[in-house]
C-alpha cells in the first residue's frame, strides 16, 4: 500500500455565511497523482491554500508525513517538504532561471539569511538548483532571464522551483494553463516522472490530461466533494456525470 | 542574469565617484566643501532608503524620523561644554535610530501597501512631535551641539570633528563603508532573499521564507545607516532643529531615489547628487535673481519632468540613450515609442 504523504481531514472553510470548502477528506500518497477537479468556483484552490498553509482552515486538519501541520505557518509546511505552484506565474522574472532555482534551493539550506556569504557561491543552493532545472527540463537554458521564457516554460520553470526546495508532496494549481498541445505533451512528460518520488495534488481544468495522468480523482462542486475513486470510476459515475462532466 | 563582466563598468564608475570625492577637498573652497559633506550625507541617507525601496520593494514613508534621531541624539548625548567621544558616541546615536526602526518595523511590517506608506508616515510624525513640542528636543528652535565630538584612544586625540576637512573626509569614509557594506548585503544569501520578496512575496513564503524577519532586519539596518547620516549631519551643522525628522525630508530622499534609479545603489549616490545640486540651482539668486525664491517650482518641475522622461532615474540614461541610437540605426523607434 502506498505511503500517505499528506492528509485532510474535515476541512472547511468559511467566508461569513459562505462555506467555500465543507468537510473535504483526501489522502495524497506517493507515486500517485490525486486530481481534483470542479467547475469555477467550486473550492478547489481554497483547498489547495489550506493544505499549503496560506490561509488557515476554519475547521479540520491537516497531516503532513504523519505530523499534524494545521497550525503551521506556509513556509515551516514549504521547509517540511510541500511545495506548491499558483495558477498564475509566480518566478522572478528579472533573475535567471538557475536564479530563480537557487532562491528556492536557498530556502531549505542552513543559514539561508546568510548576509555575509555570497548567495552565488553556495555550492549547496547551486546544486539543487541545477538538479532541479535539468529534472524540470529547464537545463539548456540556466542563464536565460525568466521573464524571456515561453509560457510552457514558465510553468516549467514553477515546477523547477518547487523541486529545488526538495519537497515529497506537490500541490500542483492548474499547470497546464494556457499551455498548447505540445507543451502540455511535456509537462505530462514532467509530472509522471516526478510521479515516483512525490505525492502530487493536480487541480487541473484539461480534462483530458487529468483522466489520462491522475490515478484518483476527486469532484468538486460547490465546496463540497460529490465523488472519489479512479479515473474510470468518475468517468462512469452518473452522479459526476450530471454535476460536471456533462458525458465527456 | 548579471555578470561579472557587466558588472565591472558600473564598479569603475562607483570607484571614480568616490574617488573624485576623496580628491575634491584639494580643489574646493569652504562654501563647495560644506556643500559636499551635506550631499554625502543624503547620499548615505538615500542608501539607507534604497535597501528598504529600491532592494526589499518597502515604501517607507517616515525615513526621516531616523534621521532626525541619529542627529538629535548626537547633540543631546554630547557633553554640553567638552567633546563627546566618538567611540560610543556614534554607535550610541546609531543603535537609537535602529532601536526605533525595530519598534516602528515591528508594527508596521504587519500591514502592506498604502497602509505601510501611511503607518511608517504616522510613526515619524510621532517622533516629530516629540522633539517639536516637548523641552527635550528644544521645540522649533531646535538645539545646539556646543563641541563636536573627537576620537581619542588612550587620551590622545586621533580626529577632531570640528573642522570642514575632519568632517568630510569623515563622511567620506562612512560614505565608502556604507555603500561597500550594502553591495555585499545585496549580493549575499540574504540580500537575494530581499529581491526575492520584492519581487514576489508570496512565492517566498511558498518556497520557505518566513518573510516578516527578512524585512524587519532590513528594516533595522536601514533605520541604523539613516541614524548614521543624521549623526553626520547634527554634528557637521553643530545643531538640529524638528525639521530634520518631517515628512518633507522623508519625502524627499524617496525623490533622490526615484530620480537616480531605484533598485541600484549608485542611483542612490546620483540621485543625492543630483537632488541636492538641483537644489542649489534654483535656489541661485546669480542665475534666477528674484525668482529664486520661488526654487521649489523649478525643482518640482524638473523633477516631474526627470521622472516622466527617464523612468529608469538617470542611472538608466546611458541605456536609454544606446536604446535610441540603435533604434535610429536599424530606422525603428525604440520600444517606448512603438505604440
Amino acid at each position: 500500500m502506498s505511503e500517505v504523504l499528506l492528509r485532510g481531514q474535515g476541512i472547511t472553510r468559511r467566508w461569513g455565511g459562505l462555506v467555500a470548502v465543507n468537510d473535504v477528506a483526501l489522502d495524497l500518497k506517493r507515486g500517485e497523482v490525486h486530481a481534483v477537479i470542479g467547475t469555477n468556483g467550486a473550492g478547489k484552490s481554497t483547498l489547495i491554500n489550506i493544505l499549503s498553509g496560506e490561509i488557515p482552515p476554519s475547521a479540520g486538519t491537516v497531516q503532513l508525513l504523519g505530523q499534524d501541520v494545521t497550525a503551521w505557518s506556509q513556509p515551516k509546511r514549504a521547509r517540511a517538504g510541500l511545495g506548491r505552484s499558483y495558477q498564475r506565474n509566480t518566478i522572478y522574472p528579472g533573475f535567471s532561471v538557475l536564479e530563480n532555482c537557487r532562491l528556492a534551493a536557498q530556502a531549505r539550506t542552513p543559514r539561508p539569511w546568510h548576509w555575509w556569504q555570497s548567495a552565488q557561491a553556495c555550492s549547496a543552493s547551486n546544486t539543487a538548483a541545477r538538479q532541479a532545472a535539468q529534472q524540470a527540463g529547464l537545463g539548456d537554458v540556466l542563464a536565460s532571464p525568466a521573464g524571456s521564457l515561453s509560457h510552457g516554460q514558465k510553468r516549467q520553470l514553477e515546477i523547477a522551483m518547487c523541486l529545488a526546495t526538495a519537497p515529497q508532496v506537490l500541490l500542483l494549481d492548474e499547470p497546464l494553463a494556457g499551455m498548447g498541445a505540445e507543451e502540455t505533451e511535456r509537462m505530462l512528460a514532467l509530472l509522471a516522472t516526478l510521479k515516483a518520488g512525490h505525492a502530487i495534488l493536480l487541480v487541473e481544468h484539461d480534462m483530458d490530461a487529468v483522466f489520462r495522468i491522475a490515478d484518483t480523482i476527486t469532484v468538486m462542486v460547490n465546496g463540497v466533494v460529490i465523488f472519489s475513486g479512479a479515473p474510470a470510476a468518475v468517468r462512469s459515475s452518473p452522479e459526476v456525470q450530471a454535476a460536471y462532466l456533462g458525458g465527456h | 542574469m548579471t555578470t561579472m563582466h557587466s558588472n565591472t563598468p558600473k564598479a569603475l564608475f562607483a570607484a571614480l565617484c568616490l574617488g573624485g570625492l576623496a580628491v575634491y577637498p584639494l580643489a574646493a573652497g569652504n562654501y563647495g566643501l560644506d556643500l559636499v559633506t551635506k550631499i554625502m550625507v543624503y547620499a548615505i541617507f538615500a542608501l539607507s532608503l534604497e535597501l528598504l525601496v529600491g532592494a526589499t520593494g518597502l515604501v517607507c514613508f517616515g525615513h526621516a524620523a531616523f534621521f532626525g534621531i541619529g542627529a538629535y541624539a548626537a547633540v543631546l548625548l554630547s557633553p554640553e561644554s567638552s567633546a563627546g567621544q566618538l567611540l560610543w558616541l556614534l554607535p550610541t546615536c546609531v543603535a537609537a535610530a535602529a532601536a526605533y526602526a525595530l519598534f516602528m518595523g515591528a508594527l508596521s511590517l504587519r500591514t502592506q501597501g498604502v497602509y505601510f506608506i501611511m503607518v511608517t508616515l504616522a510613526f515619524a510624525q510621532m517622533a516629530y512631535y516629540i522633539v517639536h513640542d516637548t523641552p527635550l528636543g528644544g521645540g522649533t528652535d531646535g538645539i545646539y551641539l556646543n563641541v563636536k565630538p573627537v576620537l581619542a584612544i588612550g587620551g590622545t586625540p586621533w580626529l577632531n570633528l570640528d573642522g570642514a576637512q575632519p568632517i568630510y573626509f569623515f563622511t567620506w569614509a562612512c560614505l565608502v563603508a556604507v555603500f561597500l557594506f550594502l553591495g555585499l548585503l545585496l549580493r549575499s544569501r540574504f540580500g537575494r532573499a530581499l529581491a526575492g520578496i520584492k519581487a514576489n512575496e508570496q512565492r517566498m513564503r511558498a518556497t520557505g521564507f518566513s518573510t516578516y524577519p527578512y524585512k524587519l532586519a532590513a528594516f533595522v539596518i536601514s533605520g541604523a545607516i539613516a541614524g548614521l547620516a543624521g549623526f553626520l549631519f547634527g554634528v557637521k551643522d553643530g545643531y538640529v532643529n524638528p525639521e530634520l525628522m518631517s515628512w518633507h525630508l522623508s519625502g524627499a530622499v524617496l525623490i533622490m531615489i526615484i530620480l537616480g534609479g531605484l533598485g541600484h545603489l549608485r542611483g542612490a549616490l546620483i540621485g543625492a547628487f543630483a537632488f541636492a545640486l538641483l537644489q542649489e540651482f534654483f535656489k541661485s539668486e546669480a542665475i534666477f535673481g528674484a525668482f529664486a525664491k520661488h526654487w521649489t517650482l523649478g525643482l518640482g518641475l524638473t523633477i516631474i519632468a526627470s521622472v516622466a522622461l527617464l523612468p529608469n532615474g538617470l542611472v538608466g540614461l546611458p541605456a536609454q540613450w544606446r536604446q535610441r541610437l540603435l533604434g535610429k540605426a536599424r530606422g525603428v523607434a525604440p520600444a517606448g515609442e512603438q505604440a
